[in-house]
Formats: structure tokens, C-alpha cells, sequence
């Protein structure tokens, strides 16, 4: 049986795994972006606390992801049920690129143009959401690019733990030696890969500004 | 007190020095113990080297800097009494690097602060329409360009625009016309110089330009490391026979010619 007919054959088995990993995903970048977006900008706010939140980020960072989510099983409310436990890990992954790229976008904002908002008289709020962070929306969602390709990949290890997506296959593949179940959770992951990366990318370089 | 900075007139003046220190970090001494006095509508220009503390001094008047030691009064309150939201719109501001919002049409950096204070749309349009034309640019052609799409000498008076738009009675303006060629430069300063005369504003200029501070200014400041050399009108200015007003005169006939006598 070619591959192209077991991926027929098993078409409905594997959109359902893609829609669950979209979907984890999905959550997790929503919370990420919640999350990273201010503490990017806190960061940029108070210099003191850049060290402790991107070197918390950092450190999360490191930790091997199936670790992770063996270190979050314990938390109460977390490890309670699969989903929620993978999304957390998950968005703890996908901080450090936002954060990261949040401040980096923030900071690189022309001091001349922020000097004109400040002595026009635009509050500090005014120029954060008017100037600031459309200044660096380009920058900010190359970050978002970044953690999104990332979590698409790290979720496949979601599977360990039972949160489904598109890791099952790789995972019960591996078991049983089948390099087909591999493939179908491989490739499609890959592919969602790459999409996300190109439409993100198309994205981030319509909101570049001009100079 | 009785220093000529402090001239005794009549009228209340708009902004005042007195006794003004400013340090960095409580240490480097910027500006120390200045004072004087800008009446109304007068154009007082700080003329000084690089670093000498003009920008200081320029930055204390819309408080993006506090003094250390001393009050710098507008309009008779101490700028640390003032809201500093409120007193920044009250004083239109112009940077050398201008500082237009790149993101922003022409449009919408003019009438920046007139949307912050809420203005009425159908009074926005016909304002950024006739500072425009005030500025010397169609606005036809410009009002919906991107900064980018500028020249330098389109930007600088996009930048004047900007500042003049909620008509603010106060103008600061730190080296406006620094990044221009000498002959765009010429032209902008003589336009600046009749719109200055129209409007009556109080104004306060900084520049290393010793021509351009006998073009514009009514006064014209001398800083010296942190400290006010003197106050002298033009005239005074270029006959003064003290050493440091000398060699800027003589500087200045060496090499921007005569244009200062104008």
C-alpha cells in the first residue's frame, strides 16, 4: 500500500488529529501573545525586571518539552486533564520569541519619533498603543511566527500525555514500527508547519512600516 | 537678579528662568544657575556649542526634563505645577530629527494634537488644510503622503505644521532647521521668519548657527558650558567686543558672509 493510500484510507483519522493539533496550537498562541505581549512591553517599562522575565522565559526555554510536561503533571488544576496540561507547556514555550521580540521591537522604535509624541503631550498609554506598538507590529509578529512554527512541532509531544493532535500517529507509529503511522503524523504537522510560516511571514511584511 | 537677563518690563513674561540647575544623575552639572526672562511674542535664540546645555535648557521649558535646583516658570507657574500633559499641549515642539510618526500621513501627524484634544473633525480638515498652505505645501498634493514619500526640507515644515496645529501660544524649536542644505535651509528660515511675525508667538530657538540666530531671533542667548553668557538683541550681538560674542562674529563673517547683517 502506498502512502498516498493509506493517507486516503485514514483521511478522517488524520483531519481530526490536524484539527486538534490546530486547535492546541491555537489556544496556546492566543495565551502566549496575552501573556508575552505585556511582558514584552513591561520590560521595556522597567529595565530591572528584564533579567528575572526573559531569564524565566530562557529557562523554560531549555527544559526538554517531554520533561516539561512531566513537570507540570503534579500542578493541581493543570494536570487534571491532558489539554490544559499541554497548553500550559506549550505556552510556556512559545514565550520567550514574543517577549523577546516585543521588547526588541519596542526599544527599536526612533527615540526622535518618541520624543515628539512625548513632548506633543500624548500620555504614556497614547503612545504605547499609537505609537509604540504600531511601530512595532512587523516586529512583534515575527516573534509570533517564530513561536508558532515552534509550537507546532513541540505538539506533537502533547500526545505523551494524552492531548491528542497530530503527535498520536508519530508516537504510536514509533511503537509499532511503522514508518506509514509515523509519516501521517509527520507530514501534516510539516505542512502546517510551513503554512503557518508563509501566512504569518506574508503578514508580517505588510505591517512593516515604511522608511 | 538686576543681571540683563532679567530686564524689567511691564508685561508679565511668558516663560522665566530663575536660579535653574539641572544635573544628570544628581552629578554632571548641565545647566547651572540660569536665569532670564522671554517676554511675549518675543523669539529668544539659545546660540551655544554642541553640549553646552541648550537642549537642556529647551527641555526643561515642556518639562521632559525637572530642574535640579530652581523654577522655570511658564505663563507665571512653575512647570512642576503644571499638568505636564497640559503643558506640552500648550507649547507646540520641533526637533531637529522632527520626529514626524512614520506610520502616519501627513494628515494625521498634523492634526495629532488636535485629535488628542478632541477636536471636531469638521474643524481638523480645514486646519492641517490651512497650515499646510501656511507652511508652503499643496494640500492636495501632500496631506495624504507618507513621511518617507517627503523631501527633507517637505519634512521639516510638516514638523512646524505639527507643532503650530492646536496654535499653541508657545513655540520651542531644537536646531529645526539643522538637517537642511544652506540653500533650502535659507529659504525655510526666511518663511519661518514671516510666519514668526504674523503669528506673535512666544518663541525659543536653539541653534549653533550664529547667521541664523541674527536672522530669527529678537534676542539671542549665548550659552557657555551650562551657563547664560549674556542676552544681547542682534545689534548688540554683533558689536559686542566681549571675546567669545567676537569670534562667533568673526566666524561668522569668515564663513556664512554677510547674511547676518539682513
Amino acid at each position: 500500500m502506498s502512502l498516498l493510500e493509506y493517507f486516503i484510507r485514514h483521511q478522517r483519522e488524520i483531519l481530526q488529529a490536524t484539527v486538534e493539533h490546530v486547535w492546541l496550537v491555537g489556544v496556546t498562541m492566543v495565551l502566549s501573545v496575552a501573556i508575552g505581549v505585556p511582558l514584552g512591553v513591561l520590560v521595556t517599562r522597567r529595565p530591572w525586571l528584564s533579567k528575572p522575565i526573559l531569564g524565566g522565559a530562557n529557562i523554560a526555554e531549555t527544559i526538554p518539552s517531554l520533561a516539561l510536561f512531566g513537570f507540570l503533571l503534579p500542578v493541581p488544576w493543570l494536570g487534571g486533564r491532558a489539554d490544559r496540561l499541554a497548553i500550559a507547556a506549550l505556552t510556556l514555550y512559545a514565550l520567550l520569541p514574543i517577549i523577546r521580540n516585543t521588547s526588541a521591537g519596542i526599544a527599536g522604535v526612533d527615540a526622535a519619533v518618541r520624543e515628539a509624541a512625548r513632548g506633543m503631550g500624548m500620555t504614556e498609554g497614547q503612545i504605547l498603543f499609537q505609537v509604540e506598538l504600531p511601530l512595532s507590529l512587523s516586529t512583534v509578529l515575527a516573534g509570533v511566527r517564530v513561536a508558532t512554527v515552534l509550537t507546532i512541532g513541540i505538539a506533537t509531544i502533547a500526545a505523551a500525555v494524552g492531548a491528542g493532535g497530530l503527535g498520536e500517529f508519530i508516537f504510536r507509529g514509533l511503537a509499532m514500527v511503522n514508518n506509514q503511522l509515523i509519516l501521517a503524523g509527520a507530514i501534516p504537522a510539516a505542512l502546517l508547519a510551513l503554512g503557518a510560516d508563509f501566512l504569518l511571514s506574508v503578514l508580517e511584511r505588510r505591517l512593516r512600516p515604511a522608511r | 537678579m538686576n543681571t540683563e537677563a532679567n530686564r524689567p518690563s511691564g508685561r508679565e513674561p511668558v516663560i522665566e528662568f530663575r536660579h535653574v540647575s539641572y544635573q544628570l544623575n544628581g552629578r554632571q552639572e548641565l545647566i547651572n544657575d540660569v536665569s532670564f526672562a522671554v517676554q511675549r511674542g518675543e523669539t529668544l535664540v539659545l546660540l551655544g556649542r554642541s553640549g553646552a546645555g541648550k537642549t537642556t535648557a529647551l527641555k526643561l521649558i515642556n518639562r521632559l526634563l525637572e530642574p535640579t535646583e530652581g523654577d522655570v516658570l511658564v505663563e507665571g507657574r512653575s512647570t512642576i505645577a503644571w499638568d505636564p500633559i497640559a503643558l506640552r499641549r500648550h507649547i507646540g515642539y520641533v526637533i531637529q530629527e522632527i520626529g514626524l510618526f512614520p506610520h502616519f500621513t501627513v494628515e494625521r501627524n498634523i492634526a495629532l494634537v488636535p485629535r488628542l484634544e478632541g477636536w471636531v473633525e469638521d474643524r481638523i480638515a480645514p486646519r492641517v488644510k490651512e497650515l499646510l498652505e501656511m507652511v508652503g505645501l499643496d494640500a492636495g498634493k501632500f496631506a495624504r503622503r507618507y513621511p518617507h514619500e517627503l523631501s527633507g526640507g517637505q519634512r521639516q515644515r510638516v514638523g512646524v505644521a505639527r507643532a503650530l496645529a492646536a496654535d499653541p501660544p508657545i513655540l520651542l524649536m531644537d536646531e529645526p532647521f539643522g538637517a537642511l542644505d544652506p540653500l533650502t535651509r535659507g529659504e525655510v528660515q526666511r518663511e519661518f521668519q514671516a510666519l514668526e511675525r504674523r503669528l506673535g508667538k512666544t518663541v525659543v530657538i536653539v541653534t549653533h548657527h550664529v547667521g541664523e540666530s541674527l536672522v530669527l531671533g529678537t534676542r539671542i542667548g549665548l550659552v557657555e558650558a551650562g551657563k547664560l553668557a549674556g542676552i544681547y538683541s542682534p545689534k548688540e550681538f554683533l558689536e559686542s567686543t566681549e571675546p567669545v560674542t567676537a569670534a562667533y562674529v568673526a566666524y561668522l563673517r569668515m564663513h556664512e558672509g554677510i547674511e547676518g547683517d539682513e
